[in-house]
């Protein structure tokens, strides 16, 4: 049981305020994820990484209580936000999502609204008053790293930008409302290099302000852009959390030999 | 600097000027073969003329068709079935707009828009009087119906789709077995709900009944529209920590505006040729009236409905004045909402 669990360790971080306790999670009858305890620290980036199907994309949807949508979906154990269970009785999904932003796999601009718009929705959607618009827009678009190249055509359709460029819209949208932690799940899995290493970027800066959990398929993104690593795998059965650590120690020295090998390319 | 010289841009996809003359002139010799035919045989009328000339189709095919390999036999044999299916399917609809057109085109005349028949009998000349009533009368009627049904038809689908309440079984049986609501049926509904028990006859009573002969389809389209929205869209809503009903206002409803244009005109298009129940709720009228809820008020259809029956010839001709006028109107409606619908496409 306990060696399932990790809590990393440490002291010049300081903790995020975001943990969970022997989560667990279903659909329908299938048990998707077994007692995963894992704390995340304050303003680095954690990767989530395994194989297909072990569990840590639906690990991520439970940290926001996106999971609850899926309509077969059941949980068990706590999610804690600052200390607080986010999923007891007398929370507000909706105001804890304001508080955990999510960036998804595929990227999702409101078609219907401009380049602009889309970057302040979050706030209009909430119903939260914006002081000064332009400079929040500037702010948000600058952080995503899109701002120089869409400057001159605010007023154009989100649509109209190219994948890479939608993903960082998705991105500005969710710090506009600022999130204390952002949840991506595989932002660039359906992008390009170019586009790829620009979001890393992106991820690496805002990471100076905001916690990070993103979740990828792809080692070498892991090693890149995040400074703490955990590892799930599911054997057939359930998904479990194997190891979390340091991102250097998961790559080069890590406890369990299922790491190892999947971090070296020999499943997976 | 550089000396390549830039060719002229080709096309070699399309086909050759002179092929496309060449079939074109094939095809106006076959539909004068064709005509003369139907002069000197049995063949007779348009009917005839058709069927002779996909004959002489098939059988120019069979002859072109021996320089030709087996599968381009086979690709021209079906592509003369389906050119032929498809004239079959579109005749109806030709032929339907054909006459009313020609029949109706006569009295189509400024004084027919822009007068009522107060002070007209319906044997006068056509120069005289017109239809400004019924189509003012139809045009409100429409207009009040789609005020009532729209918000309704509209958030029925949003329940359908977005909502998903425990009621989303009976809401849906209600709306298809609405929909096979005969017409009179719903004018009856509206004579004995509301018309009997106030002053008789009127424009609103008239648009309770279009209303709920429109609510059923526009339900159902707003719903087949909603269900187009991409769930990746209100993950991202909710994501943003929306509500459901901001995100259904900001971000679904929105994406399909140019949808919902249509089922708006797909709902009026439904109803504004809507003869029956306008006999019981709406009466009839000579003269131009504006007030809805005071006195019957007259409408296209009642007005060809009309003068069809009292059948004397300067009757009839204004009765198909007034059906062109009304096909004209759908018409534009649709033309109105596709460019409406088109503009926020990219």
């Amino acid at each position: 049981m306990s060696n399932t669990s990790a809590v990393l360790d440490t002291p010049e971080q300081g903790f995020a305020g975001l943990e969970t306790r022997g989560v667990h999670a279903w659909f329908g009858n299938h048990h998707a994820l077994s007692d995963v305890s894992l704390q995340f620290p304050a303003r680095t980036v954690t990767g989530l990484i395994g194989p297909s199907g072990c569990g840590k994309s639906t690990f991520l949807r439970l940290l926001n209580r996106m999971h609850e949508f899926i309509p077969s979906a059941a949980m068990a154990g706590e999610v804690l936000l600052h200390g607080q269970d986010i999923y007891s009785e007398d929370v507000d999904a909706a105001a804890i999502r304001l508080k955990v932003g999510m960036v998804f796999q595929k990227p999702n601009p409101f078609p219907a609204m401009t380049i602009r718009e889309n970057v302040v929705s979050g706030l209009k959607l909430a119903h939260i008053k914006i002081e000064n618009e332009d400079d929040l827009v500037e702010n948000c678009l600058s952080r995503a790293g899109l701002w120089k190249e869409v400057k001159d055509r605010l007023g154009a359709s989100g649509g109209s930008l190219s994948g890479g460029q939608q993903q960082r819209l998705c991105i500005a949208r969710s710090l506009a409302v600022e999130p204390e932690v952002l949840l991506m799940d595989e932002p660039c899995s359906a992008l390009d290099p170019g586009s790829t290493l620009r979001i890393e970027e992106t991820i690496k800066e805002l990471a100076e302000k905001i916690t990070v959990v993103i979740v990828t398929h792809n080692m070498q993104q892991a090693s890149r852009v995040s400074d703490y690593c955990a590892f799930f795998l599911s054997d057939g059965g359930p998904g479990v959390l194997v190891e979390a650590d340091q991102t250097r120690k998961m790559f080069t020295n890590p406890n369990d030999n299922r790491t190892a090998d999947y971090v070296q390319g020999k499943f997976g | 600097m550089s000396d390549v010289t830039i060719p002229q841009p080709t096309r070699p996809w399309q086909r050759k000027r002179r092929e496309q003359v060449r079939s074109g002139a094939t095809f106006v010799a076959m539909a004068i073969l064709a005509f003369a035919v139907v002069l000197f045989t049995g063949f007779a009328g348009f009917d005839g003329w058709a069927i002779v000339l996909f004959m002489i189709s098939a059988i120019v095919l069979f002859i072109k068709g021996r320089k030709l390999s087996k599968k381009e036999r086979k690709n021209a044999l079906i592509q003369l079935l389906i050119a032929s299916a498809a004239t079959l399917a579109f005749l109806p609809w030709l032929s339907i707009f054909a006459s009313v057109a020609m029949k109706g085109l006569a009295g189509l005349r400024i004084n027919f828009i822009t007068s009522d028949m107060r002070t007209t009998v319906p044997d006068d000349e056509m120069n005289m009087g017109g239809a400004l009533h019924a189509i003012v009368g139809s045009f409100m009627m429409v207009i009040i119906a789609s005020i009532i049904t729209l918000p309704l038809g509209i958030l029925s689908g949003v329940y359908l789709t977005e909502i998903k309440g425990r009621f989303t079984f009976l809401v849906r049986f209600v709306i298809q077995s609405m929909s096979g609501v005969p017409s009179i049926v719903a004018g009856l509904f509206v004579f004995t709900t509301y018309v009997s028990a106030t002053h008789g006859p009127t424009a609103f009573g008239g648009a309770l009944a279009l209303g709920i002969l429109m609510l059923p389809t526009v339900a159902r389209t707003s719903e087949e529209v909603l269900k187009l929205v991409p769930e990746e869209l209100r993950s991202a809503g909710y994501a943003l920590g929306a509500r459901q009903w901001r995100t259904t206002l900001m971000v679904v409803l929105p994406t399909v505006r140019s949808g919902l244009t249509t089922v708006a005109v797909l709902g009026v298009a439904r109803v504004i040729g809507e003869t029956a129940p306008l006999l019981l709720t709406a009466g009839s009228s000579t003269a131009l009236r504006f007030n809805p809820v005071n006195g019957p008020i007259a409408s296209l259809p009642i007005y060809v409905f009309g003068l069809l029956q009292i059948g004397t010839e300067y009757a009839v001709n204004r009765a198909w004045t007034g059906a062109l006028v009304l096909m004209i109107f759908v018409f534009g409606l649709f033309i109105t909402a596709r460019k409406i619908g088109g503009k926020d496409k990219r």
